[in-house]
C-alpha cells in the first residue's frame, strides 16, 4: 500500500502541558484510522499536526509530496455567506477560479443532499445540515486524505446517522475515488462501524495501534495495553 | 429654565426655516467629518484586520500603544497636527493650516486608533474562533485577515458609525487647526462653542439640536443594521447577508 503519512518521534507541547509524546505513525493509502482515547489525550493535537496546523516540536512529519488533504472540524465555521458560496470557498482558496468553484460547489450539495438550500444563508442551517456543507466543502477538493475533528460529537441521532453516511461512502469512494480518512471519534459504535485501524492514546502516547478487529477484541487489546482495554470497557459499559 | 425653552423654540424655528448659515455649517461638519471617517476607515479597517490575524515579536506593545492612542485628547492630535502643518513644521509646506483639509486630516488622525482598535479586537476574535479552520482551507493571514474583516462587515460597519461619531462630535482639534473662520472652516461644534461664548444661545442651541439629530440618526442606524444582521442570520433577507450570493 502506498505510504501517504510517517510520523517519527513526534512531540508537542504547549508550554508546561504534553500534548503528544514520542508518536511514530504510518498512514497509507485506502486506510480508515479512528483515534480514540478520553479528552485531552492528543487526538486534535495528532489531527492538527497531521494536518499541518500545527508544527511538532520535536520528531519529524514526512508526507507524500503534493498530498492533497482536507479537515472537518466539530463545528464546522461557515462564513456569512450562501451556502453554495461557503463550499467554492474551499476550492477557490485552493487556487480554481470562482465560477467554476461555485459550480462543483452545485455538485458537492447535490452529493451531501443540500442542493436545494443552496442560496440559503448557510449561518441560517442546523447543525448537522452546516456539517454536511463542510463535508461537501471536503469533498469538492477531492483530497487524498481526510481529517475529522470529532465530526458528530454536538449532533443529534438523526443527523449522526447522515454524516456517518456520508463519511462511509467517501472513504469507499463510491462516486470518485476512495479517501483516506483519519477521524477522531469518542464514539466506540461509529469506530467499530467506520474504522479499518483504531490507535488509543493516552496522555499524548500512542498506547495502542490495532486492526479495528483486533481494537475490540478483549484479549488482544489487553494484549497490548491494559490502558486501552480499560477505556474500551468503561466506554461500552 | 425660560431662557432654555425660548432658546429651544427659537432653535427649531431655525432649524424648520432651513436657516442658510445653520445649515451651512452643518453641511460643512458632515463633509470634514465624513472624509476624515473614510480615510481613516480605508487604513484603519485593513490595518486592525491585518493586526488581528498576524503574530510578531512585539505585537504586544504595538497593541498596547494603540489602544493608549484611544485615549488621546482631541486638543492634543489638534496641537501635532497643527505643529505639523504650522509653516515651518515638517507638512508646512503643503499650505493646509486652518483649512477644510488640516481639519479632515486632524479628525482622520482622531479616530484612527479608535477604527483600528476595535477593527483588531473584532477580526481577532473571529480569528479565535474560525482562523484555523481558514488556515486549513489554505487562507495565507492577509487573505484571513480580509475574510473574517468581510465576515464580521456587520460589526465593523458599527466601527465606521462609532468613528463618525467620534469625529463629528470632538471640538478641540478642528478648532486648533482649522481656526474656526466664519464661512471657511466653521463646524457644528466650534460653533455651539462660538455662539455660547457670544450668548447667541438659540443658535448654538440649534446647532447642538442638530448635532443630537446626528447622533440619534447613527443611533438608528446601528439598530437597524443589528436587524438586518439579525433577519440575514436567519436566511430571511439575503440582499445583504447573502452578498457574495
Amino acid at each position: 500500500m502506498r505510504r501517504l503519512l510517517r510520523l517519527r518521534e513526534v512531540g508537542l507541547r504547549f508550554g508546561a502541558v504534553t500534548a503528544l509524546s514520542g508518536v511514530d505513525l504510518e498512514l497509507h493509502a485506502g486506510e480508515r484510522l479512528a483515534l480514540v482515547g478520553s479528552n485531552g489525550s492528543g487526538k486534535s493535537s495528532l489531527l492538527r499536526v497531521l494536518h499541518g496546523l500545527l508544527a511538532p516540536d520535536t520528531g519529524s512529519l514526512a508526507a507524500e509530496p503534493g498530498l492533497r488533504q482536507a479537515m472537518v472540524f466539530q463545528r464546522p465555521f461557515m462564513l456569512r455567506a450562501s451556502v453554495q458560496n461557503n463550499v467554492a470557498l474551499g476550492l477557490w482558496l485552493a487556487g480554481t477560479g470562482w465560477s467554476a468553484a461555485r459550480g462543483a460547489a452545485l455538485q458537492g450539495l447535490e452529493r451531501v443532499g443540500l442542493r436545494a438550500l443552496a442560496g440559503r444563508s448557510a449561518r441560517a442551517l442546523s447543525g448537522g445540515q452546516q456539517q454536511r456543507v463542510a463535508l461537501a466543502r471536503a469533498w469538492v477538493r477531492q483530497p487524498a486524505l481526510w481529517l475529522l475533528d470529532e465530526p458528530t460529537a454536538s449532533l443529534d441521532p438523526h443527523a449522526k446517522r447522515e454524516i456517518e453516511a456520508l463519511m462511509a461512502a467517501f472513504a469507499k469512494g463510491e462516486d470518485s475515488r476512495p479517501m483516506t480518512m483519519v477521524f477522531a471519534s469518542h464514539n466506540l459504535g461509529q469506530v467499530k462501524r467506520l474504522a479499518s485501524r483504531v490507535i488509543y492514546l493516552e496522555q499524548g502516547r500512542v498506547l495502542a495501534d490495532l486492526p479495528v478487529d483486533d481494537f475490540f477484541n478483549a484479549q488482544r487489546l489487553r494484549a497490548v495495553s491494559g490502558a486501552a482495554d480499560l477505556f474500551v470497557k468503561g466506554e461500552l459499559a | 429654565m425660560s431662557t432654555f425653552s425660548q432658546s429651544a423654540a427659537t432653535a427649531l424655528q431655525l432649524i424648520g426655516s432651513f436657516d442658510p448659515a445653520l445649515w451651512t455649517v452643518v453641511g460643512r461638519s458632515l463633509l470634514v467629518s465624513g472624509l476624515a471617517c473614510l480615510l481613516a476607515c480605508g487604513f484603519g479597517l485593513a490595518l486592525g484586520a491585518w493586526l488581528g490575524v498576524v503574530r510578531f515579536r512585539g505585537r504586544g506593545a504595538c497593541l498596547t500603544v494603540l489602544n493608549t492612542l484611544l485615549a488621546v485628547p482631541s486638543v492634543v492630535v489638534g496641537l501635532v497636527v497643527y505643529l505639523l502643518l504650522s509653516r515651518s513644521g515638517p507638512l508646512g509646506y503643503l499650505g493646509w493650516l486652518f483649512s477644510i483639509q488640516a481639519m479632515v486630516l486632524a479628525q482622520a488622525l482622531l479616530v484612527l486608533p479608535v477604527v483600528t482598535a476595535l477593527t483588531r479586537q473584532v477580526v481577532e476574535d473571529a480569528e479565535r474562533g474560525h482562523g484555523e479552520q481558514l488556515r486549513s482551507l489554505g487562507a495565507g493571514t492577509t487573505l484571513r485577515g480580509a475574510m473574517l474583516a468581510w465576515d464580521e462587515r456587520f460589526a465593523l460597519l458599527m466601527v465606521v458609525i462609532a468613528a463618525f461619531g467620534r469625529a463629528v462630535s470632538e471640538v478641540g482639534a478642528v478648532m486648533i487647526v482649522g481656526g474656526n473662520i466664519d464661512g471657511f472652516t466653521r463646524v457644528m461644534t466650534t460653533s455651539i462653542a462660538l455662539e455660547t461664548s457670544k450668548g447667541d444661545l438659540p443658535l448654538a442651541l440649534g446647532l447642538g439640536l442638530v448635532l443630537l439629530a446626528v447622533v440619534l440618526l447613527l443611533n438608528a442606524l446601528i439598530a437597524l443594521l443589528r436587524g438586518w444582521r439579525q433577519r440575514a442570520e436567519n436566511g430571511a433577507m439575503p440582499s445583504l447577508a447573502g452578498h457574495l450570493a
